[in-house]
């Protein structure tokens, strides 16, 4: 029992990290970033590599892995998404472009990584004890770190200059841009930091559950489960959806190992979609 | 034509319906040449491409009914799931209770209708991309629920060995039968897309609100358009398990949904033809490029970045894309 909330704990905080992440991108730009889970999984690699691989302290490689995928989400933003969202008509044509970067992200890593799957060594060997559940030190430092982070990034969208462009953009980019918000850089710079964030999810989990490179369709779908159940857009939705499929996870895999824990999981999703199709915070249709 | 055609709905089905329809029928009977004499007198004793060619043309007859789901302006990544469900309904039947593949066809694309019904109706309730994501979410589930169908669906080893017909032995065979189901599909959809039915889905598709204020049920319209497209894929899955003889839970993944979506898009969501197009032109130029598949996930990423940036109407609106060049320069 208390090994089920334990677990439970620490992959609600990691989740939480890539449910902000693609509701950032969702609430700014309009968009469903399908590549999210992509995103993740070359965070993870970055970290395989600089801490792994070359030994370098394990912050240099989350900040590596952080800096990568910023300046990939930078770039895919200002060359495929800003040109696209500018020029069509239609909703589906963003959302087919994000489609196609997270096929791109995942051919590439098939060439550059490899199909193995990858883990790193420990950073904080041992385990620590509480009340019969096991919490092994590496996990707690996954549980903190994502935790410090969750509470940067709000604290930096409620009263920083940046973020207080990022919400007012999320709520009329009209009204932003005529406020004197420079709407193209605080895209990109959402779109960055969003992309970071699953960076860093990936990263800091590819201590606990490795990698590979195949890995990122599971997460972007993982993503969007959260986003469904907490609500699109909504900061509080995505934390409440993190908690909710963490601890799913947690229980789920504790009585039914393999994949019928992902079969109820969707099952479950899918009624619950029926009776609030919104998700539990969100406003009808964003 | 060209010009007019995205404000064309209402005209469609009034003013020019009778010249419109001439046209069809001459298209139409154009296309029937093309898959039924030429493509297998070209291809004829060259079993190779003919089963590249009838590969073509069921994946195209399952975009078609993708297509018919994005004319009512829902984005439907979970076409993959009702090939698996028709797949895995001919082969149960087939191998354990000995139907005849031509019954059990139409039954697999019934059972794959029904499955969309009773999943359509609630999940139609939700609009962009939380449509896409459930939808996607689907495809997961089907994969997910075959895997854990015990000995009824035989969990990972999936169904071997299901009987070919024995009126589809030969290739030619094979793909004269997908070369009539694809006519036969594209002919429903553009009765569909002509008739009253599909001015009303593409009303939908312009604001589901205003459509319902008109007096339009939406709710059943949009459930017709996800049903039949469901079924389509239901027949596509089938047609395919007895080409493959064989069907897995991992026959179809979410990256098969998305390829259906690709090639309605790379033909041009505006017509009807646009998935035949889109998916004849991928695979046969996929297959011409045998050397280069080990790429061939990099490479569609590619086009479909490139052709989002540039020609986000689809390979058929390149005439209209052209001759706007020509008329600006002219200007």
């Amino acid at each position: 029992m208390t090994q089920i909330l334990i677990d439970g704990c620490v992959l609600s905080a990691n989740y939480a990290l890539i449910a902000l992440g693609i509701t950032l991108i969702f609430s700014i730009i309009n968009l469903l970033n399908f590549a999210h889970g992509e995103l993740f999984m070359v965070g993870a690699f970055m970290v395989y590599y600089v801490y792994g691989v070359f030994h370098l302290p394990f912050v240099a490689g989350l900040v590596v892995a952080a800096l990568v995928t910023a300046v990939i989400g930078a770039l895919f933003e200002k060359f495929f998404f800003a040109p696209v969202m500018r020029s069509s008509t239609r909703e589906e044509n963003s959302m087919l472009l994000a489609v196609g970067t997270a096929l791109l992200l995942d051919s590439v890593a098939l060439f550059a990584f490899g199909h193995e799957q990858r883990g790193v060594p420990d950073v904080i060997p041992g385990v620590m004890q509480i009340a019969g559940g096991f919490l092994p030190y590496q996990r707690l430092l996954v549980l903190v770190v994502s935790l410090v982070l969750v509470g940067v990034l709000l604290w930096f969208v409620q009263y920083t200059r940046p973020g207080r462009a990022m919400r007012a953009l999320a709520q009329d980019r009209d009204a932003a841009r005529l406020m004197g918000v420079n709407v193209e850089r605080t895209s990109m710079l959402g779109f960055a930091i969003g992309a970071a964030l699953a960076g860093l999810a990936g990263g800091l989990l590819v201590t606990v559950q490795g990698i590979s490179a195949g890995a990122g369709p599971a997460i972007s779908i993982k993503a969007f489960i959260m986003i469904m159940i907490g609500g699109a857009g909504v900061v509080g939705g995505a934390l409440l959806g993190a908690v909710v499929l963490g601890f799913a996870e947690s229980i789920g895999y504790s009585l039914l190992p393999g994949s019928e824990t992902y079969l109820l999981i969707f099952v479950a999703l899918i009624l619950f979609l029926i009776i609030r199709p919104q998700g539990i915070m969100g406003h009808p249709w964003g | 034509m060209g010009l007019t055609r995205q404000g064309s709905g209402v005209n469609a089905a009034t003013g020019g319906a009778a010249r419109m329809l001439a046209h069809t029928a001459l298209g139409f009977a154009a296309l029937a040449v093309l898959f039924l004499l030429i493509l297998p007198a070209l291809f004829a004793g060259n079993g190779y491409w003919l089963t590249v060619l009838g590969n073509a043309a069921l994946l195209a007859f399952a975009s078609l009914g993708v297509w018919l789901t994005f004319s009512i302006g829902r984005i439907n990544i979970a076409q993959g799931a009702f090939a698996l469900i028709g797949g895995y309904v001919t082969a149960i039947l087939d191998t354990r209770y000995g139907f005849s593949f031509f019954a059990s066809l139409p039954l697999a694309g019934i059972i794959a209708g029904l499955v969309g019904y009773a999943v359509g109706w609630p999940i139609l309730r939700l609009k962009g991309v939380y449509f896409a994501m459930i939808t996607l979410v689907l495809t997961e589930v089907a994969t997910y629920a075959f895997l854990n169908g015990g000995s009824f669906t035989n969990a990972a080893s999936g169904i071997t060995d299901i009987p070919r017909p024995r009126l589809l032995a030969t290739s030619l065979d094979l793909y004269l039968a997908s070369a009539v189901l694809l006519l036969i599909g594209v002919v429903i959809v553009w009765r569909f897309h002509i008739s009253p039915v599909g001015a009303v889905f593409r009303a939908m598709r312009q604001g589901e609100e205003l459509a319902a204020s008109l007096g339009i049920d939406i709710a059943r319209y949009r459930l017709l358009a996800f049903v039949v497209s469901s079924g389509m894929g239901g027949i596509a899955g089938a047609m395919f398990a007895a080409v493959q003889q064989n069907v897995f839970p991992t026959s179809y993944s979410v990256n098969d949904s998305i390829n259906f979506m690709l090639y309605c898009f790379l033909g041009g969501l505006e017509w009807v033809v646009g998935p035949v197009v889109g998916s004849f032109l991928l695979i046969v130029v996929f297959q011409l490029l045998s050397a280069i598949q080990r790429f061939q996930v990099l490479l569609y990423a590619i086009l479909m970045i490139v052709v989002m940036l540039f020609l986000p109407n689809g390979i058929l609106s390149l005439p209209r894309v052209v001759s706007g060049w020509r008329n600006r320069r002219a200007a």
